[in-house]
């Protein structure tokens, strides 16, 4: 009864906004794979590419939108969306940081610049998306305050979220510690790199947006 | 040094989320690490993370923050329904935030027992 309330508040926003299609944002920290993820679901069912990927954090750092991803799950489940790709979500960012990484003095803080915008720009999308897919580094701390203020952020909105543990091919990977620190979602283990576990990912992605 | 600031609920439970936020945010800019009886409500700690990218320049590198919340999970029956019913009249301040400027704290690590906090000199020696 209470999944059909949540669906029906969803479709009707949607129907106000004067647009039919879902629209599906990944968030997450910076570095957790978003846009790998983004351009895995693009590669597979458009066939393009969605960004840039670098091992430097905030290499996306301007919302990125494809519209009308039509996936079809292996259960027979198809869903079309709008796919929003956002630039990581920091509380902190020091362009010395992006000097540290490699980068000179003008570029660094040029990508600082650049990347706070990202982040505010991301937190403003919020307000637009239907459906998040919550994009945590499964070698890192779960726990960290970003995930939590976003996913506690999208419960107050009641948007329905489904958690990736992504980089699972990585020997320090845990997706039972990220399981663990979200019990009450859903939670998928993926290396969005690599394609593992991807038909796990749209059965679960196509549920919780029923 | 490391100075910790102490901002009781009561400080901050008439103001507008603007002016909580603004408060927290210019006692962190201080370099002072913010305790905070209670929370935010969640919107507002989003509000915060975009109010603190909006003040980033080269002295505010921006924030490291930190919940501790009893979980709702731990209170049963009659509890639950009087802190729920507490929380909303009078906002929620079970619980400790810790906003911490960039400046000063290098990390906040975190898990359901226990929390740490690494300062940049304790990270220098």
């Amino acid at each position: 009864m209470m999944n059909f309330l949540l669906s029906l508040k969803n479709s009707l926003k949607r129907l106000l906004r004067g647009r039919s299609s879902l629209v599906i944002g990944l968030y997450g920290p910076p570095n957790a794979g978003k846009t790998t993820l983004a351009n895995k679901i693009c590669k597979d069912w458009i066939g393009e590419e969605m960004g840039t990927v670098s091992p430097i954090a905030h290499e996306t750092r301007e919302v990125k939108v494809k519209e009308k991803v039509c996936i079809k799950t292996e259960t027979g489940k198809e869903l079309m969306f709008n796919l929003i790709d956002t630039p990581g979500i920091a509380t902190r960012i020091d362009y010395e940081d992006f000097m540290k990484a490699g980068l000179p003095e003008a570029k660094a803080k040029k990508r600082a610049k650049e990347a706070t915008k990202g982040v505010i720009e991301a937190i403003k999308w919020l307000d637009d998306v239907d459906t998040v897919v919550v994009v945590i580094d499964a070698t890192q701390d779960p726990y960290s305050q970003v995930n939590v203020t976003i996913i506690g952020n999208l419960a107050a909105r009641n948007i329905p979220v489904l958690i990736i543990g992504n980089k699972v091919d990585l020997k320090r990977a845990s997706l039972k510690r990220v399981k663990a620190a979200f019990p009450q979602y859903a939670v998928v283990g993926i290396s969005a790199k690599y394609g593992t576990n991807m038909n796990d990912f749209y059965e679960a992605l196509a549920k919780v947006t029923e | 040094m490391v100075t910790l600031h102490f901002v009781p609920h009561h400080e901050i439970a008439s103001l507008t989320s603007v002016g909580r936020i603004r408060k927290l945010l210019s006692i962190a800019k201080e370099n002072k690490i913010v305790l905070l009886e209670g929370r935010l409500a969640k919107e507002e700690e989003a509000e915060l993370i975009k109010a603190t990218m909006e003040e980033i320049n080269k002295d505010f590198k921006g924030i490291e923050l930190a919940v501790i919340k009893p979980s709702a999970g731990q209170l049963r029956g009659f509890e639950r329904i009087k802190t729920e019913v507490v929380s909303f009249f009078l906002g929620d301040n079970a619980g400790l935030t810790i906003i911490g400027p960039a400046s000063v704290v290098k990390s906040i690590r975190r898990d359901p027992h226990k929390i740490e906090l690494l300062t940049r000199e304790a990270a220098k020696k």
